[in-house]
């Protein structure tokens, strides 16, 4: 119990209150703590790296020793990763190599496309969702049609109105201020209850309230 | 038009093709593309993370500086790997309570200044009726301020605070609907950013003109 529960927390205890004071203490030595800190925090790191690392082949490995369904694509996974960590090391990173094309045409081709799948998906999901039912579900569509018009050039061509009246503010312009002001101030209070609930929450770690981290188990 | 010769660029139509199958309905080709991502990202993260931290942050400094210092957090990255050892996995809280601890010390003074003490000194700027950025100023105070009482649940929503809540409630619809709106846009360029790519590199079209 000792071992395994008290001295981990007194840990936390102790290592919350030396650099929650740290932060106030305008002295090199206060600074040069928390570059030590630092330092070792990416050392540590290099580790969690490992046990990710690990995490990864043996989860793969037994899908395929399992044969589990689809295991093929496990073989996939772990054939591609070592195809990449070999030619990053014997071939280095630099442009046109095969470590560097890997990620620029099929990594990011991926990545992009997946990302932008989303796109699709979210208007169609969007379509169910925003049907003006009310008053305020009428202001999400609206300032959402008004965001997306003024992200786009053709927003400033529908912007008919400036035909009429040249100084009226066109559609971007109408997007940049819902963006910038009530958007703004939305985000703002949402931070600050977000800003809150870290501290609060960082305080339960330091004091040893919240211990979910430290996983189930004595 | 004139069809590209890289196999790279043939490689990156074919998985931009395969991911795009999807909007049919899940199929081998999705789920190869999916698996490869996890493939080349792993093996991406483990070159950059022995070129840009191991031996820069470790190996040289311990090995040829002698920060031998340095061994200590080694050994509690040692002990935060013997998580995959059931009987030794409670070694690992070591490290963990470590990290998690000076996180959690160092948050609550980071936080309290960059997102409660910035947002509130952003939000108190002069208040005018006389200029728009007055006008601004005040719209932004009133968005903040109700959106606040919107998510202060410890005092019954009615009266005067409830009529704020519900001012509150129209701040964040206009703002949900602006971050849905700039979301899409953001994902549409991506979308645009692939199709160019088929156009341009894979068929060799010059939509320059």
């Amino acid at each position: 119990m000792l071992w395994k529960k008290q001295i981990p927390l007194a840990i936390t205890f102790i290592t919350g209150l030396v650099f929650g004071i740290q932060y106030f203490v305008p002295h090199r030595t206060s600074e040069n703590l928390f570059n030590a800190y630092v330092d070792w925090e990416i050392v540590i790191g290099i580790f969690g790296g490992i046990l990710a690392y690990i995490s990864f082949y043996r989860a793969h490995t037994m899908r395929i020793r399992k044969k589990a369904p689809a295991w093929q694509y496990s073989l996939v996974a772990i054939g591609i990763s070592l195809l990449m960590i070999f030619f990053g090391f014997i071939q280095g990173t630099e442009t046109g190599t095969f470590f560097s094309n890997m990620y620029f045409y099929v990594l990011v081709s991926i990545e992009g496309t997946m990302f932008s799948l989303l796109a699709f998906y979210i208007s169609s999901a969007a379509y169910r969702a925003f049907r003006a039912r009310s008053a305020q579900a009428t202001a999400l569509l609206i300032a959402a049609i008004i965001v997306m018009l003024g992200r786009i050039p053709l927003g400033e061509q529908l912007s008919f109105w400036k035909l009429i009246w040249s100084n009226a503010p066109s559609f971007t312009d109408i997007a940049n201020w819902i963006l910038n002001i009530p958007n703004m101030a939305a985000k703002r209070a949402m931070n600050l209850g977000i800003g809150l609930g870290i501290m609060m929450l960082s305080l339960k770690i330091v004091l040893g309230i919240e211990r979910s981290y430290m996983g189930s188990g004595d | 038009m004139q069809l590209s010769t890289n196999i790279w660029v043939w490689l990156g139509v074919f998985f931009t093709l395969s991911v795009l199958s999807f909007l049919y309905k899940d199929n081998p080709f999705y789920k190869l593309a999916e698996h490869v991502t996890v493939g080349v990202s792993i093996g991406y993260a483990i070159v950059l993370w022995w070129n840009l931290t191991v031996y820069p942050r470790f190996i040289i400094p311990v090995f040829e500086n002698g920060h031998f210092i340095l061994i200590i957090p080694a050994i509690l990255g040692l002990m935060m790997v013997l998580r995959i050892v059931p009987k030794w996995s409670w070694l690992s809280r070591y490290a963990i309570c470590f990290t998690v601890g000076g996180g959690a010390g160092m948050g609550i003074p980071r936080s309290m200044q960059a997102s409660v003490l910035r947002q509130l000194e952003a939000t108190m700027l002069p208040l005018s009726l006389n200029s728009a950025t007055g006008i601004n100023n005040i719209v932004i105070f009133i968005g903040v301020l109700t959106v606040l009482i919107y998510f202060f649940f410890s005092k019954e929503h009615k009266g005067v605070f409830g009529g704020a809540a519900k001012i509150g409630i129209w701040f964040l619809m206009v703002g949900f609907g602006a971050t849905f709106g700039y979301t899409v846009m953001a994902r549409l360029s991506l979308f645009i950013g692939r199709v160019l790519f088929i156009l341009q590199d894979f068929l060799g079209l010059n939509l320059a003109g």
